[in-house]
C-alpha cells in the first residue's frame, strides 16, 4: 500500500513539473532543493528541479535493489514479469524440491543405515529399474523446464516494430545516450557524493532524490511507457554491459559490433543498473538510469534537449493514447520551456 | 657415440648392487625432492604446492571479504597487498580490486584445485590403484610439477609490474579482449599470459602421462571396467586437460600477439571480433570446470564405498556418466556468453545442450545415494566431507539448471547468483572433495592418523562457514549486485555482511585443518595398512602406510 502511495506521488510530481519543488522537501533528502541551486551558481547548468522530466523522483524499492531482498527485483515490462514468473513460480519450484529432496534421501540414508542400525551391508550395487528411472525422470524434468523456457527465448527475440530508437554507447566509464531519429546525444555519468573528495565545486552531487549511492547517473536515457522502445548497444573501447534489471535487460556492449535488444515498459519511474562486464578500474562506478515517462513526458523531454519528434509539428497526436497523460499534451505540444533545460551536452 | 668401450657397462656390480636395493632405499634430500622421478613424491610436492597456492588464493579471498564487508572503499586504501599502497589514485585502488579477483580466481583453479586433484592425489594413487609401480614417464612428471613454480612466479609477479591502470593484470580470471590488449598496457598481462602457457603446458603433460600411464600400466587382471573410479575420473580429465588446453594456449597466444605485434584477432578496427576470443576461451573454460570437478566424482566414488562398506551401486553407469559429462562438456561452452548477443537460435541450442549435462550429473548423485542405502555406514571425517559434497553439489548443480536458461540468464548473468553457483560447486564441491580425499588418504601419505575431533570439527565449521558465505551470494544477485565490483550501493551492504562473517568462520574451520594437520604428522597415531575396515578394497590399502619407496616389485594380480 505504501508502494501506491509513492506511485501516486510519483504520477502527481510528473504530471506537474510547475510544482516539482513541493515532492523534493517532501522526500528524507531537504537539503537536496536546497543544495542544488547552490552548486548550481558556478556553472552553467540550470537548476534541477527535482520532479521534472528527466529528474522524477525514484520509488524506494522499485526499479533499484531493495536492503536485504533474497528475489528478484519487481519487473515492469511484460517479458521481465513473464520470466520472473517462470523463474519465481517453476524454476524455484523444481530446484527447490530436488535440493529438499536429495537432502531427506540422504538424511534418511544416513539415519537408517548408520552402522548402528544396520551393521551387516548388503552387497547390492545393480537394480535396472531404479537407474533407468533416475535417468529418465530428469529428462521428463528438464523438458518440462525446456519447453517454457525455448518459448520464452522465442518471446524476447520476437521484437515488434520499434517506436522509439536509442543508442547505447559503453565507454570507460559511463554511458552515452543517442536518439538517431530526435537528433538528441548526450553523456552519462555517475554522481559523486557530497563528501567525495575528487568531487570538483561545481559538479552536482547525488542526492537520494536522484537515485542510491552508485546507482545514481547525472543524466538519465529517458523513454517513453508503452512504447517499444528499441536498444542499439555498442562499445568505444572495452566490452562493458548494458544491464537493467528490472526490465529483464543485459546485453553486452561490444566495441564493433551493435547489438540489440528491446523494451516496453508499462509503467512510469525511474529504474537503475549497473555495468555488468568487467571494464577497468571504474567498472562498479558507471551506473545506468533509465527514466520512463508518458509518452507526452518525453516528447516533452526530446524538446527540453533541442531534439525534435520524428515527423511532423504534431508531435502530441500519437501520445494521447497514454493513460495517465490527459492533462499534458497541449504544453508538451507548444513546447513550453520545462523548469529544467538542461544542455545536452556532456556534464561529467 | 662409439667411443664408449664395451667394458664401460659394467652390468655384473650393478646388477649385485640392486640385488640388495631396498625398496625403501631413498636418494639423498635435493636428489629426491628436486630430482624426483617418483610419483608419490611428486604428488606430495604437488599438495604441498597446493597448500601454499590455497592460503595464498584464500588470503585474497579474505580481502575480498573484508572490502565487500561494508559499503565504500575500507581496505583498497590500504598497505599493500590489502590495497593499492599508500598515495595510491582512486583508480589504482580500484585497480588492485580487479588484480585480487584476477588473481584469486587463476590461483585457485590453475595452481590450487588442479594441482591438488589432478597432481596431488592423481599421481599418488592412480598408480597405486592400478598396480602400477610407478607412472608412466617419471621425469615428465617431474617437469610437470617444476613448471608449476615459474608459472606461478609469473603470475605472482605480475602484481608488481604496471597492467595499465596500476601495478597487477586487472583483467579477470578470464582475460577478455580487448581490456586484456588495448585495455592493458605494460608488462603485467603478458606475464600473466606466459604464466598460463606455463601452467597449461604442465597440465598437457601430466595429461599424457595418466592417459599413459593408465592404458598401458595396469596390473594384470584390471581391466578398465574394473579399474577404481577415481582412476576413472582422472582418465577423463586427463582427455579432457589435452583436448581444452591447447585452444587456451592458442587464444592467449592470439592475445599475445594481438598486445605485442600488432596482430587484430580480438579488434574489430583491423577485422578481428571481440567476441572470438570468448568462444574460444570458454571453448576451454567449460571443459575446465568438468576438469576441476570430475577427479573430485571420483574421490567421493571412492570415500562413499569404503564408509558404506559396499561396493559402488551401478559402477558402469558411473564410469560412463563421467565420460558423457566430458564429452557433453565440450559443446556447452557458449552458457558463458549467453549475453553477447548471441542470435535465438544459437541461444536455443545452448539451453538445451546445457540442460542434458543434468542428467549424468544426476545419476551420479543417485547412485552415490544408492551405495549409501543398505549400507553399514561409519562417519569418519573422510566420509563427512563426501556427504556434505554431495548435498552442496547438488544446490550448486540445480541453479545451474537454471542459469542454462538462456532468457532467464539474461538477469543473473554476472550477477552474484553466477559467483553463488560457481562457488557452490567448486568452493563447496571441489574443495569439499580434496578436503575429504585428503583426510581418506592422509593415513596412506603420511603413515600417520589425523584426530578425529579436530577432523570433525574442521567438517562443521567449515560447512557453516562456506554457505553462510555463498548462501547469501545467491539473494545478492537476484537482487541484481553485478559481479567484480569492489563497492556496492547500501542496499546490498545485509547479505555482504553476512557473507563476510562467513568467510572469518570460514577461516577458523581452516586454521582447525592446519592445526590438526600439523598436531598429527608431529604427534598422530601410527596408521594401519588400512584404517578403513573392510569397505576399503581398492589397492593401494594392501600396502604398508606410507607405502614403499618403490611398490608392487611383484605385479598384484587382479580377478
Amino acid at each position: 500500500m505504501k508502494l501506491i502511495g509513492w506511485a501516486i506521488a510519483l504520477a502527481a510530481a510528473g504530471l506537474t513539473p510547475a510544482a516539482a519543488q513541493a515532492p523534493a522537501s517532501a522526500t528524507s533528502d531537504n537539503k537536496a532543493a536546497a543544495a542544488a541551486p547552490a552548486g548550481a551558481t558556478t556553472a552553467a547548468p540550470a537548476p534541477i528541479v527535482y520532479g521534472s522530466v528527466g529528474h522524477q523522483i525514484p520509488t524506494p524499492g522499485v526499479g533499484m535493489p531493495v536492503p536485504g531482498a533474497i528475489g528478484i527485483e519487481e519487473q515492469v515490462t511484460p517479458l521481465g514479469k513473464r520470466a520472473a514468473h517462470f523463474h519465481n513460480f517453476w524454476l524455484m519450484w523444481i530446484i527447490s524440491l530436488i535440493s529438499v529432496f536429495v537432502l531427506v534421501l540422504l538424511l534418511w540414508t544416513i539415519f537408517r543405515y548408520r552402522r548402528g542400525a544396520n551393521p551387516t551391508p548388503s552387497r547390492n550395487s545393480h537394480n535396472t529399474f531404479i537407474e533407468v528411472v533416475w535417468t529418465l525422470v530428469p529428462v521428463l524434468v528438464l523438458v518440462g523446464i525446456a519447453i517454457p523456457s525455448i518459448g520464452l527465448l522465442r518471446a524476447q527475440y520476437s521484437s515488434p516494430p520499434a517506436d522509439v530508437t536509442v543508442k547505447i554507447t559503453g565507454h570507460q566509464w559511463y554511458w552515452s545516450y543517442e536518439y538517431p531519429d530526435n537528433g538528441v546525444s548526450f553523456d552519462s555519468y555517475i554522481l559523486k557524493e557530497r563528501d567525495d573528495p575528487m568531487r570538483t565545486k561545481d559538479q552536482r552531487f547525488r542526492t537520494d532524490l536522484d537515485g542510491p549511492p552508485l546507482l545514481a547517473a547525472d543524466e538519465r536515457m529517458v523513454i517513453p511507457a508503452g512504447k517499444v522502445v528499441k536498444f542499439l548497444i555498442t562499445a568505444d573501447d572495452v566490452i562493458h554491459s548494458f544491464a537493467v534489471p528490472a526490465f529483464w535487460t543485459k546485453l553486452d556492449a561490444n566495441p564493433g559490433q551493435i547489438n540489440e535488444t528491446w523494451v516496453k515498459v508499462d509503467r512510469p519511474g525511474v529504474y537503475y543498473g549497473q555495468c555488468s562486464e568487467l571494464c577497468g578500474a571504474r567498472h562498479g562506478f558507471m551506473p545506468i538510469n533509465v527514466e520512463v515517462v508518458t509518452p507526452a513526458q518525453y516528447a516533452q523531454w526530446i524538446a527540453s534537449k533541442g531534439g525534435k519528434m520524428p515527423g511532423a509539428q504534431p508531435a502530441a497526436a500519437p501520445v494521447a493514447d497514454a493513460a495517465a497523460a490527459t492533462p499534458q499534451p497541449a504544453a508538451a505540444g507548444t513546447a513550453t520551456p520545462p523548469a529544467t533545460n538542461q544542455a545536452a551536452t556532456a556534464q561529467n | 657415440m662409439s667411443t664408449i668401450p664395451a667394458d664401460a657397462l659394467n652390468l655384473k656390480p650393478h646388477e649385485a648392487h640392486d640385488a640388495h636395493h631396498d625398496a625403501d632405499h631413498k636418494p639423498s634430500f635435493f636428489v629426491r625432492w628436486f630430482m624426483s622421478t617418483n610419483h608419490k613424491d611428486i604428488g606430495t610436492l604437488y599438495l604441498l604446492f597446493a597448500i601454499v597456492a590455497g592460503i595464498i588464493g584464500g588470503g585474497i579471498s579474505g580481502i575480498m571479504r573484508w572490502e565487500l564487508a561494508e559499503p565504500g572503499i575500507q581496505v583498497l586504501n590500504h598497505i599493500w597487498p590489502l590495497g593499492a599502497g599508500a598515495g595510491a589514485t582512486f583508480d589504482e585502488q580500484l585497480h588492485h580490486w580487479n588484480v585480487l579477483i584476477t588473481a584469486h580466481g587463476l590461483i585457485m583453479v590453475f595452481f590450487m584445485v588442479m594441482p591438488a586433484m589432478i597432481g596431488g592425489f592423481g599421481n599418488w594413487f592412480v598408480p597405486l590403484m592400478i598396480g602400477a609401480p610407478d607412472m608412466a614417464f617419471p621425469r615428465m612428471n617431474n617437469i610437470s610439477f617444476w613448471l608449476l613454480i615459474p608459472s606461478f612466479i609469473l603470475l605472482l609477479g605480475s602484481s608488481f609490474v604496471s597492467g595499465g591502470t596500476g601495478l597487477g593484470a586487472g583483467t579477470g580470471w578470464t582475460l577478455y579482449a580487448p581490456l586484456s590488449t588495448s585495455g592493458s598496457s605494460g608488462p603485467a598481462v603478458d606475464m600473466a599470459i606466459f604464466s598460463l602457457h606455463l601452467a597449461g603446458a604442465s597440465s598437457i603433460l601430466g595429461a599424457i602421462n595418466f592417459i599413459t600411464t593408465i592404458f598401458n600400466m595396469r596390473a594384470p587382471g584390471m581391466t578398465l571396467h574394473k579399474m577404481p573410479l577415481f582412476v576413472w575420473s582422472v582418465l577423463v580429465t586427463a582427455f579432457l586437460l589435452l583436448l581444452a588446453l591447447p585452444v587456451l594456449a592458442g587464444a592467449i597466444t592470439m592475445l599475445l600477439t594481438d598486445r605485442n605485434f600488432g596482430t587484430t584477432f580480438f579488434d574489430a578496427a583491423g577485422g578481428g571480433n571481440v567476441v572470438l576470443y570468448q568462444h574460444l576461451f570458454w571453448f576451454f573454460g567449460h571443459p575446465e570446470v568438468y576438469i576441476l570437478i570430475l577427479p573430485g566424482f571420483g574421490m567421493v566414488s571412492q570415500i562413499v564405498a569404503t564408509f558404506s562398506r559396499k561396493p559402488v551401486f551401478g559402477y558402469l553407469g558411473m564410469a560412463y556418466a563421467m565420460v558423457a559429462i566430458g564429452v557433453v562438456g565440450f559443446v556447452v561452452w557458449a552458457h558463458h556468453m549467453f549475453t553477447t548477443g548471441m542470435n535465438v537460435n544459437e541461444k536455443m541450442y545452448f539451453t538445451a545442450a546445457t540442460m542434458v549435462i543434468a542428467v549424468p550429473t544426476g545419476v551420479k548423485i543417485f547412485s552415490w545415494i544408492a551405495t549409501m542405502w543398505g549400507g553399514s555406514i561409519s562417519f569418519e571425517t573422510p566420509m563427512l566431507w563426501a556427504i556434505g559434497f554431495i548435498f552442496l553439489f547438488t544446490v550448486g548443480g540445480v541453479t545451474g539448471v537454471v542459469l542454462a536458461n538462456g532468457g532467464v540468464d539474461n538477469y543473473m548473468h554476472d550477477t552474484y547468483y553466477v559467483v553463488a553457483h560457481f562457488h557452490y560447486v567448486l568452493s563447496l564441491g571441489a574443495v569439499f572433495a580434496i578436503f575429504g580425499g585428503f583426510y581418506y588418504w592422509f593415513p596412506k601419505m603420511s603413515g600417520k592418523m589425523y584426530n578425529e575431533l579436530l577432523g570433525k570439527l574442521h567438517f562443521f565449521t567449515m560447512f557453516i562457514g562456506v554457505n553462510l558465505v555463498f548462501f547469501p551470494q545467491h539473494f545478492l544477485g537476484l537482487d541484481g549486485m553485478p559481479r567484480r565490483i569492489p563497492d556496492y550501493t547500501p542496499a546490498f551492504a545485509y547479505w555482504n555482511k553476512v557473507s563476510s562473517i562467513g568467510y572469518l568462520i570460514t577461516l577458523a574451520g581452516v586454521l582447525i585443518f592446519f592445526v590438526n594437520i600439523l598436531w598429527s604428522l608431529a604427534a598422530g597415531k601410527k596408521a594401519p595398512n588400512n584404517p578403513w575396515g573392510e569397505g576399503a578394497t581398492t589397492l593401494e590399502w594392501t600396502l604398508s602406510s606410507p607405502p614403499p619407496f618403490h611398490q608392487y616389485s611383484t605385479l598384484p594380480k587382479i580377478d
